[in-house]
């Protein structure tokens, strides 16, 4: 019987050469990997090239020139949302500007009230109440399963279009007019002294970022807890009124006027980024219920069960124990809920709500320059992206559990 | 003294009183659901209240104010209800756009048969799988593409030899990973004459020679010399194969016969009348653009999960790039992109078909978002599994399709089922690039001048919207079911 110190077994514990063998340079793994990866890149640059040899011939037969050039060329189209100065004058790079500029509008107000809406029903999927609970889950088995184009074609074709016009209409106490121009409501007007308010405003927040490190620090050193919440409001919401009050109310209301064709003055959302708003974020918010849900959900039961041994109070519970655990769960598929809102936000194109892609395929059909505005498109979304990635990641990093 | 005793010993265990009247049956039910503290009780009536409010309004809009028949706008413009009129009047080109009438029984039957091979699939009792997994994914694409379409396709010697080379690639693995056969002289001819197959096919791109006529197909010099390697490599490899007494020669000759059978069936008259794509619409351009988009991006979202997972810097990177490219832009700027640049991208002359292109951009962004999915999967998999594999000196092939993907696949079916549902939703978007499916019919059924009423584009979107609902959530009921028959108790 062998035994495994025997000398003569050690030859056999090495493993076998890999260059031994007739066909070393088919069998060897290192050889192998090379070649596939060769044979991969040949293959890229080849096809990459033939793709590009027929752009030429085609575009070079179109009679188009390719280059970015033609953004400085005069646009004549106007655009109905204009956040940022721009008229038919204004340049195709300008109008692409305001293109992206109404795409982080209608996606920053879909990620806040999607949040908001989400939160609430994915919490009340959880809820012990039984028509809370039903009516969570019907919106969110409705919602999801429906496409999120046929919503936005739902608000704007079937319900604001249909509404009654500004013209004649009833005169409102509040100031405020739902017609199928869209919504109409009171502005405020801002005089000169205003600025004291704002700065008070920003004051009042730098003070409670203060206020709450110190708190912290003075309870990881002494274990007392000193109150933060009803200072900071008091900080960064009384302190503002007592100085706008005081500097002598440097702010109006300006209400909408309702003339005999149209309601002028005040402030205006149009119906395209109503019917885009409510749809997109009511589509998303199905998904954050859900993604909520489960990140409460996997909060075992034990850590519960602890807090309250501990003590704590249901709120300090919520706050201290369930919440921050939960969130390390929701963040990473949240994250990817908000680029796919900035994603769907494309999908105003079909009801003429003037964001990057509708405002491109303007620019294309005119400039025929598809290959650039497809560029830029994908540029501007993939740059988006990865903004909001490295930004969540941060977060995340930030909310991440500190393991020993 | 007298001693103490005890006067009443209880034997038995006291009956426990009964709960309070106010915890017991209906009323205590529902004290304790909705009336428990006093935010409680709030919320409750507030839900409730809308739940009234809601039911009650849509029942007035879809029932008692409603229109159910009338032939035009004239019956949908008193009560301000749905016009379920119009649903029914459209309702054939809701489903089928505006595909010849004569021609509807070939979309039936098309759908028939799907619901019968899926049902066969999907219900775990049915036996038979085998060959009715071979039937959906190998036959029925092939039989559906010709009854939608009208079939008599016209394939060019270049095309039929790059179906043979790939016949041939399959029949040389599969003899040559026979120990009893192995990689012998005759196999190394084979390989010589494919590869020689591939160049000269390659070559003939550049090159432009005499064309030349042989069985009905169309070659130049160069293709017939590839087509002629190609049978020719086929040939050796399954005479090669039929020495070794395990191999079936039935199963040798399965890849040549098919692609002959393919390219026979694709080419015969049936009689049917040809079809043109730009006819189809409704929801059976809806099906067709969804089910393709699955067919396509799961066989591809596998292959670059394995790229993503690779040990290979290049394969993995391109798999990456590939991979996070896709699923950072919208869909609409993908169809977009589809619609004006694939025909720039191809030399002059070559036309795409707009549903084809259509398809491509579908099946490139939903194979994105498969990849993430099926990565998760193999990520799950312990080390273990995979050092097993290696263990047993399974090739790598060999390793994902015995150990790894069975194992994968299965631990993600929710979320490829998620993937599909999201891909259904998806196919919406076609309607934006000017093809017809289901929404785009409606929207164009309500511009329809003798059908606008203010009522009119709600109803046929609440039609759609419920088609798209009835799909979509069967298919996450059928996931959950499969989740819970699949469950072998892994999870803690």
């Amino acid at each position: 019987m062998c035994t495994a110190w025997e000398p003569e077994m050690t030859a056999d514990i090495h493993p076998p050469s890999r260059e031994r063998g007739g066909d070393s340079l088919l069998t060897n793994p290192t050889v192998r990997s090379i070649a596939i990866q060769v044979l991969l890149v040949v293959c890229l640059v080849a096809f990459a090239w033939w793709i590009i040899d027929n752009t030429a011939q085609n575009l070079a037969a179109a009679n188009i020139a390719s280059g970015f050039g033609f953004l400085d060329s005069r646009s004549g189209f106007d655009i109905a949302q204009t956040p940022i100065a721009y008229s038919s004058n204004s340049t195709y790079g300008q109008a692409i500007l305001v293109g992206i500029t109404n795409t982080l509008i209608i996606a920053g107000s879909g990620v806040i009230v999607a949040t908001i809406i989400g939160f609430l029903v994915g919490i009340g999927r959880l809820s012990h109440n039984f028509l809370i609970r039903t009516l969570s889950t019907i919106y969110v088995e409705t919602f999801r399963n429906i496409p999120p184009l046929l919503v936005i074609l739902f608000w704007y074709f079937g319900v604001l279009s249909v509404l009654s016009g500004p013209r004649g209409v009833a005169e409102s106490p509040i100031g405020v007019y739902l017609t199928n121009r869209g919504l109409q409501t009171p502005s405020v007007l801002f005089q000169p002294l205003a600025w004291a308010t704002f700065a008070v405003f920003l004051v009042g927040i730098l003070a409670t970022m203060w206020l709450a490190r110190y708190s912290r620090k003075k309870q990881l050193a002494t274990g007392e807890r000193t109150p933060v919440l009803w200072p900071a409001i008091g900080i960064i919401v009384g302190l503002p009124i007592v100085v706008f009050l005081v500097t002598g109310v440097p702010a109006a209301l300006e209400f909408p006027e309702a003339s005999r064709f149209n309601l002028a003055g005040g402030f205006q959302l149009r119906p395209e980024f109503i019917a885009l708003l409510l749809a997109l974020s009511i589509y998303t918010a199905a998904f954050i219920a859900e993604i909520v849900r489960a990140g409460i959900l996997s909060v075992s039961k034990g850590q519960t069960e602890a807090a309250s041994a501990l003590g704590l109070k249901r709120g300090q519970l919520l706050r201290l124990v369930v919440v921050p655990q939960a969130f390390r769960v929701i963040i990473p598929p949240l994250t990817s809920q908000y680029l796919n809102l900035t994603k769907n936000s494309s999908l105003g194109l079909a009801i003429g709500y003037p964001e990057l892609v509708a405002v491109g395929s303007t620019v294309l059909n005119q400039s025929g320059q598809s290959i650039e505005v497809v560029v830029i498109w994908m540029v501007v979304y993939l740059g988006i992206s990865i903004t909001v990635s490295l930004l969540m990641n941060w977060f995340n990093s930030k909310m991440a559990l500190v393991e020993r | 003294m007298e001693e103490q005793v005890a006067r009443f010993v209880a034997t038995e265990q006291k009956q426990p009183l009964p709960p309070p009247p106010s915890e017991r049956g209906i009323i205590g039910t529902t004290r304790r659901n909705l009336f428990a503290t006093p935010l409680d009780s709030v919320l409750s009536i507030l839900a409730g209240l809308i739940i009234v409010w809601g039911a009650w309004n849509i029942v007035n809009w879809a029932w008692i104010d409603a229109t159910f028949t009338g032939s035009d706008r004239e019956a949908c413009l008193g009560e301000g209800g749905a016009c379920w009129a119009f649903v029914g009047a459209k309702f054939s080109q809701f489903m089928y756009g505006v595909y010849p009438f004569g021609a509807r029984w070939r979309i039936d039957l098309s759908v028939v048969m799907l619901i019968v091979l899926v049902a066969g699939i999907a219900i775990p009792r049915i036996p038979f799988k085998r060959i009715n997994a071979m039937l959906l994914f190998a036959v029925y694409p092939v039989v559906t593409l010709i009854l939608l379409t009208g079939g008599r396709f016209s394939f060019s010697g270049g095309g039929v030899t790059l179906l043979l080379l790939i016949a041939a690639a399959i029949t040389i693995s599969d003899v040559a990973s026979r120990p009893e056969v192995g990689f012998g002289s005759l196999m190394k001819t084979a390989v010589g004459l494919a590869l020689f197959g591939v160049l000269a096919l390659f070559l003939s791109k550049f090159v432009s020679g005499a064309s030349v006529e042989f069985l009905d197909l169309r070659f130049s010099t160069l293709t017939l010399v590839a087509f002629l390697a190609s049978l020719g490599s086929i040939a050796v490899a399954v005479l090669t194969g039929f020495r070794s007494q395990e191999i079936s020669r039935l199963r040798l000759l399965i890849p040549v016969v098919a692609v002959g059978l393919f390219v026979f069936v694709m080419t015969a008259d049936f009689g049917l009348r040809p079809v043109p794509t730009n006819l189809w619409g409704g929801l059976m351009l809806t099906l067709v653009v969804a089910l393709s988009g699955i067919a396509a991006s799961l066989p591809l979202g596998i292959i670059l999960a394995l790229g993503r997972r690779s040990d290979m810097p290049a394969v993995r990177l391109f798999s990456v790039i590939f991979i996070e490219f896709w699923r950072g832009v919208p869909l609409i700027t993908v169809l977009f992109m589809a619609n004006f640049m694939l025909p720039l991208f191809l030399p002059e002359g070559v036309s795409f078909n707009q549903l084809l292109r259509a398809l491509v951009g579908v099946a490139l962004f939903s194979a994105a978002y498969m990849a993430e999915v099926i990565r998760g999967g193999l990520q799950a998999i312990p080390k273990g599994q995979y050092e097993g594999a290696d263990a047993m000196a399974l090739t790598y092939w060999q390793k994902m399709r015995l150990i790894i993907l069975p194992q994968a696949l299965k631990l993600v079916i929710p979320g490829i089922v998620n993937t599909f549902i999201g891909l259904f939703k998806d196919t919406s978007l076609v309607y934006i690039i000017g093809l017809a499916d289901l929404l785009g019919t409606v929207r164009r059924g309500f511009n329809d001048p003798s059908w606008i009423t203010p009522s009119t584009p709600a109803t046929g979107l609440v039609f759609a919207a419920f088609i798209y609902w009835l799909f979509c959530f069967s298919m996450s009921r059928y996931s959950i079911y499969t989740e819970r028959r699949l469950d072998t108790g892994h999870t803690r």
